[in-house]
């Protein structure tokens, strides 16, 4: 995935929506390709309506993220409206609008990690990066979210970056870490 | 059949009937909030999700939402004991907590179901206070939505997305962030809504309402270098009385005439009038296409389109881009009117067409965003200046203090306010096409049409067919009423499989009785029937009844126009389509 996608994470805010007048401008070209391979996906489901989530669930698993293109060539497969795509896409919190940085964080705030100080990790990542859990950075390099239990609660408080697993994190080291991938 | 017992009453019902139902069989009224249904078309919003309508059903731990429960045998249900009574209460008071409390300025003010059920339930205290819901307000040509005060019953979703496939509408985000929106949450504006208005017409509060332009009138109306005509559709004079309590059904030309003149236009006209000239035009373009397909021309686009109805022709362009040469290229009545109003009648009154004000008076919301569109405009002044709605005209008129019941008749003025039983029909669905057919068939003919009743053109039924006999040759007939029925259709003329000469389609069902601008049916079918059997009724009454023999018709093109089709008839009164993506990505500046 390129890194030229023009994000306004704000415009996916619904507090700042409730205030904003302007509209989505959030606009992606989606290549014959990427078209084919959604296309294939929704025929993995026979193009049945019914099957909308497991198709967004194959979709963002494809693209990391589910940008209004991608819905739209999705209701279009379906026969239903990019309206009803977009109300399943926000009812789920699962599903996300917003690409994922080059780098992922997953903090886990699993009830192990949460006792050893997870919370205080991820206030450490969102200081450091100065966004919101659910947000990618401007420069589409890091985003933040939260997983419960990664099942290596040995290592507690876990971080993961990309595939790779961080034990025993404290808020002290985060901008180590976070300088390996700036570098 | 299933026996069960409501209020100690005893009633049987058929396997799979709701509570509901069955204590309406009953004689129960239990009231509903979320629950919508129009019964003879088969349209139905039961989300279950507003539980107003609960009731106790002994022997179960909790209490029932009636709409979506089915009945099983030997129930026993008290549909209004303590409990439930509480519950309901409990209910409203919740859904109010959420809602703004501004009744007093609001349009839907003594027509909201919310209210009423406040009233009904005897609510006089709000013990619930808490964070409300905000969201921006929505202002597109035709309606507005003001979502804070969306209940989230989801009868609009189910309009805009089951009944007429439109798909603008849906329910979006989750919980306390939950509203209806379209995709994105861009503006409704840009979404493809056909501003058919179904939404508005079923909603239960204000959230959805229409842009007034009444206070636009009134100004026009009060500034004496303006000189200010109107035109009133055909559907609005069998569903005004509706707003001044006269039972659905009964016809109000003559008061409604008297009003208008009361409340200051200059002139009085009918859009009946621009009915039998969009029939004098349309119906050349069916027989021009039709010959030509009868002289073997592969070319020729049958079946031809009706293009009366802008919600229609809102819809084609985003759904159908690509037959977008199928539809006549007629305008509506509307404009057919406006274009000759401010010109032919302009120079006959020797007036400026900027000072002369064109307001019409239309059963629809989507006449609003028609009437705004650039090709109806000549250098920015528009051809119809404001579109006001059955029920702006109702409000309008009690705002004035007019008195409309002890209203005596009057007639419409001369000359754009003469009009035959042709003219009339075209406010029920079927209309249009009968009326076309009664000009074509003696046209093509030569031959006097005795019996001018098309009975297998008329019914409510949402898609018809019928064949008509011009003289030898068969001609086949489509008729589609609502958005959803019309995609039907179009989808055979756009494979290829479509058997018909010429379709009627009509976006709202029942035509323009039951448009978005017509006063509140609250899901009462009846309503529909009675307003099309007063359209019937003041057809019958007409003395002529066959478009190409009204008198200022015959006039008009022989002082102005020349021959239908004609090179000036073509370019006052034909329009061009412009296809719409439907799809949301305008905008393109990344990749993936």
């Amino acid at each position: 995935m390129s890194q030229n996608i023009k994000v306004n994470p704000e415009v996916y805010s619904f507090m700042e929506k409730k205030t904003g007048t302007d509209n989505v401008e959030v606009k992606v070209n989606l290549s014959k390709e990427k078209v084919d391979k959604i296309n294939e996906i929704c025929n993995m489901f026979d193009n049945e309506p019914r099957e909308l989530i497991n198709v967004l669930h194959e979709a963002q698993h494809e693209f990391g993220y589910l940008p209004a293109e991608v819905q739209d060539v999705i209701a279009h497969n379906l026969h239903i409206s990019v309206a009803q795509v977009y109300g399943v896409v926000t009812f789920y919190s699962y599903f996300s609008m917003i690409p994922k940085g080059e780098h992922p964080i997953s903090i886990c705030t699993g009830t192990a990690c949460y006792v050893r100080g997870a919370e205080k990790v991820l206030e450490e990542f969102k200081k450091e990066l100065n966004i919101k859990v659910g947000e990618t950075t401007s420069d589409g390099k890091f985003s933040i979210n939260c997983l419960r239990c990664v099942g290596a609660c040995g290592l507690s408080p876990v971080v993961l970056v990309g595939e790779r697993v961080f034990g025993r994190v404290s808020p002290d080291g985060v901008k180590a870490i976070l300088d390996e991938y700036r570098k | 059949m299933i026996e069960l017992t409501i209020d100690k009453k005893k009633v049987q019902v058929e396997k799979g009937t709701t509570i509901l139902k069955a204590a309406r069989k009953a004689g129960v009224e239990i009231p509903t909030l979320c629950h919508f249904e129009l019964c003879d078309m088969g349209i139905e919003n039961k989300p279950g999700g507003c539980r107003i309508c609960v009731v106790e059903v002994e022997g179960r731990r909790n209490l029932a939402p009636s709409c979506i429960t089915e009945v099983q045998e030997g129930m026993v249900i008290n549909t209004h004991n303590i409990r439930v009574l509480n519950a309901r209460t409990t209910v409203l008071k919740l859904i109010i907590s959420d809602h703004p409390f501004d009744c007093l300025v609001c349009a839907r003010s003594g027509q909201c179901e919310l209210q009423s059920l406040a009233t009904q339930f005897n609510i006089r205290s709000l013990p619930y206070e808490g964070e409300q819901s905000r969201y921006r307000k929505d202002t597109s040509p035709s309606i507005i939505r003001d979502i804070d005060k969306c209940i989230m019953c989801r009868r609009c979703e189910m309009m805009c997305n089951e009944v007429q496939t439109v798909g603008a509408l849906s329910a979006v985000n989750r919980g306390f962030m939950s509203v209806v929106a379209p995709a994105f949450e861009m503006n409704l504006e840009d979404s493809p809504c056909t501003y058919c208005g179904q939404c508005l017409s079923v909603c239960p509060t204000g959230a959805l309402t229409e842009v007034d332009h009444t206070n636009d009138i009134i100004r026009a109306l009060s500034d004496s270098s303006k000189t200010v005509i109107v035109q009133t559709a055909p559907a609005v004079r069998a569903a005004l009385g509706e707003e001044f309590g006269l039972q659905p059904g009964t016809l109000v030309t003559g008061k409604m005439v008297s009003a208008l003149k009361e409340l200051g236009f200059d002139y009085v006209f009918d859009t009946d009038f621009s009915a039998d000239l969009t029939i004098m035009e349309e119906g050349t373009e069916l027989l021009q296409r039709l010959k030509a397909y009868l002289a073997g021309d592969t070319e020729v686009r049958l079946p031809i389109l009706t293009s009366c109805c802008p919600g229609w022709v809102n819809f084609f362009e985003h759904n159908f881009p690509d037959l977008i040469d199928v539809p006549s290229t007629a305008k509506s009545p509307q404009q057919m009117f406006g274009a000759i109003a401010k010109t032919y009648f302009a120079d006959k009154i020797g007036v400026n067409r900027k000072d002369l004000i064109v307001v019409s008076i239309m059963p629809c919301i989507a006449k609003k965003y028609e009437c705004q569109r650039d090709e109806f405009k000549v250098d920015g002044n528009q051809d119809v200046d404001y579109s006001i709605s059955t029920r702006e005209l109702a409000a309008f008129i009690k705002e004035a203090n007019i008195d409309f019941l002890n209203l005596p008749d009057a007639d419409f003025d001369d000359p754009l306010g003469e009009s035959t039983g042709a003219g009339v029909i075209f406010g029920n669905t079927g209309g249009v096409i009968e009326a076309a057919c009664r000009t074509a068939y003696e046209i093509y003919t030569g031959k006097k049409l005795e019996n001018v009743v098309f009975d297998n053109l008329r019914g409510m039924e949402g898609i018809r067919s019928a064949k008509v006999d011009f003289d030898g040759i068969e001609l086949n007939i489509g008729i589609a009423h609502g958005l959803g029925n019309a995609r039907k259709l179009l989808d055979e003329v756009r494979a290829g499989t479509s058997k018909y000469h010429a379709i009627e389609i009509m976006a709202c069902p029942g035509g323009c009785i039951g448009g978005g601008g017509q006063p509140y049916h609250h899901g009462n079918s009846e309503i529909l029937s009675k307003r099309a059997a007063a359209i019937y009724t003041e057809d019958e009454r007409k003395t002529i009844r066959k478009s190409h023999e009204n008198p200022s018709i015959i006039k008009l093109y022989k002082e102005f126009l020349g021959e239908p089709g004609s090179h000036k008839a073509h370019s006052l009164l034909h329009t061009e389509y412009f296809p719409k993506s439907n799809e949301v990505t305008l905008h393109l500046n990344g990749e993936i």
